[in-house]
């Protein structure tokens, strides 16, 4: 079953752009900088104005509350952004401590993380919080924006075992933009290339 | 009780040179000292003294033949250079004139509410329009929710053009537009109510306020000139949170789309 339908997607520089990709699977994309791929991602989360239409599993995104679509379809950027003092305001309101907890580990934090204050993290701390933060509201799609650039091994590992283990326990659908060949290879079921605002399939070079 | 009363002393043209003169004096020494402001002041002073007789004029003849259309049209035309300033007073400016509309627009409202509020229901005058309370009531209105909304407004504007990334961010985690500029925009309210908030806090123990002083010196008891402060300060309190909750209910609307993304296209930063 496709979870994610893109149809004929067209924005000022983009498309028209068709891609499908199963419950459960990851799509990756590379491509030149400039050639559309960050773009690609924000419309498919709504964040930018674009023509054709967007599917998760049969509901179209021009029906759904954009709220609920974005929360559903999780845009995560590639610089990460903060506006509360502490890593608590970025975290919702109402969640289960147990649930959170599991993911702070498993990003190497403690529990505690939550009262830091955020310019004391460094940019591997915040990549990965910032993951966490989006993990925790449950998305059923992931757009993940170069989440592992500028890191180092260590902490793009991390990131990799986080969405790796998200992806299995809640079937959800990733589309990963990376630079990384081997990155692509090694997460993804499925490779595009993106040029000058058009996508092409590719082959995974093992 | 008459004789406790000290009369208005009229000025001659002579009285207003003299103090005129302390101008030139201050632009002779700025001219001195190399300050470079001598030409803005000679200039706005001109500016004031022009404007000034030309509104004496008119509410001479308004006093004169008291009509309800004229003031209605005077009115609407400080509404609208108050509008005017507003958006002159922006850095950032959103684009097809909803600025000058927003700002025009809660002006107009908050500003003209209050006004009639205060004639019809406190002053209740006959007629209730007489200029003699109409015209200065709406002025002060004017003048403070100009003040409140640009202030507002321009922090509005400006919050939101520097925090751009991190309310595409609050979007982008799914939540609403309205939850991911709301402390943007109460801090923009904030913003917009602290001078007269301020105002009230040092009317009488740090600052005579403007009216009551000029009430005092043409020769009304102090009380009774206390009591009219009070609820033209009230007035004007009201009159800017309310005109400034709207501006920022109106304006905040076209950072958004149908699809509540942010659009910063819409904002343009003005030349410097």
């Amino acid at each position: 079953m496709q979870a994610l339908t893109v149809k004929q997607l067209v924005t000022f520089h983009l498309g028209p752009i068709e891609l499908s990709v199963a419950e459960g699977e990851t799509a990756s994309i590379y491509g030149p900088s400039g050639s559309g791929k960050t773009l690609l991602l924000r419309a498919i989360a709504d964040l930018d104005p674009h023509q054709g239409e967007v599917w998760l599993k049969g509901q179209k995104q021009c029906d759904t509350p954009p709220n609920q679509w974005r929360k559903a379809v999780a845009y995560c950027a590639a610089e990460s952004q903060w506006w509360g003092d502490l890593v608590t305001h970025h975290f919702p309101s109402e969640h289960d401590p147990a649930h959170l907890s599991l993911w702070f580990e498993m990003g190497g934090f403690t529990s505690d993380v939550l009262n830091w204050s955020v310019d004391r993290l460094s940019s591997g701390e915040k990549q990965r919080l910032s993951i966490i933060r989006q993990l925790v509201r449950q998305p059923e799609v992931l757009l993940l924006d170069e989440p592992t650039a500028n890191l180092d091994p260590d902490n793009g590992q991390r990131i990799e075992e986080m969405i790796a283990h998200y992806q299995l326990h809640q079937r959800a659908t990733v589309i990963w933009v990376s630079h990384n060949q081997l990155q692509l290879n090694r997460v993804s079921h499925h490779i595009f290339r993106m040029d000058n605002g058009q996508l092409y399939p590719a082959e995974k070079n093992s | 009780m008459e004789q406790n009363t000290p009369s208005l002393v009229i000025l001659s043209t002579t009285d207003l040179m003299l103090a005129a003169l302390l101008i030139v004096l201050l632009a002779l020494l700025s001219r001195f000292n190399q300050n470079g402001l001598e030409k803005r002041m000679l200039f706005a002073s001109v500016r004031a003294t022009l404007q000034l007789l030309l509104i004496g004029v008119v509410l001479q003849t308004l006093f004169d033949h008291i009509n309800l259309f004229w003031i209605a049209m005077l009115s609407l035309l400080m509404i609208l250079l108050a509008g005017r300033e507003v958006e002159a007073r922006q850095q950032y400016r959103i684009e097809g004139g909803w600025g000058f509309f927003s700002g025009t627009f809660a002006m107009f409202l908050s500003s003209m509410v209050t006004t009639l509020f205060g004639l019809l229901v406190i002053i209740q005058y006959d007629p209730w329009y007489h200029p003699q309370y109409a015209i200065p009531l709406l002025g002060m209105l004017l003048g403070n929710t100009m003040n409140g909304i640009s202030l507002g407004m321009d922090r509005l504007t400006s919050s939101v053009w520097q925090q751009r990334k991190q309310i595409d961010a609050r979007l982008a985690l799914g939540e609403r537009a309205a939850d991911a500029i709301r402390v943007l925009r109460n801090e923009a309210i904030r913003t917009g109510m602290i001078p007269i908030l301020n105002a009230m806090a040092a009317a009488g123990l740090i600052s005579l306020p403007g009216m009551m002083t000029g009430q005092i010196l043409s020769g009304t008891p102090p009380l009774e000139a206390v009591k009219y402060q009070l609820l033209i300060l009230f007035l004007i309190s009201a009159g800017t949170g309310f005109g400034v909750m709207a501006a920022i209910a109106i304006s905040s609307r076209k950072f958004f789309d149908e699809r509540e993304r942010l659009r910063t296209e819409r904002i343009s930063q003005r030349n410097p």
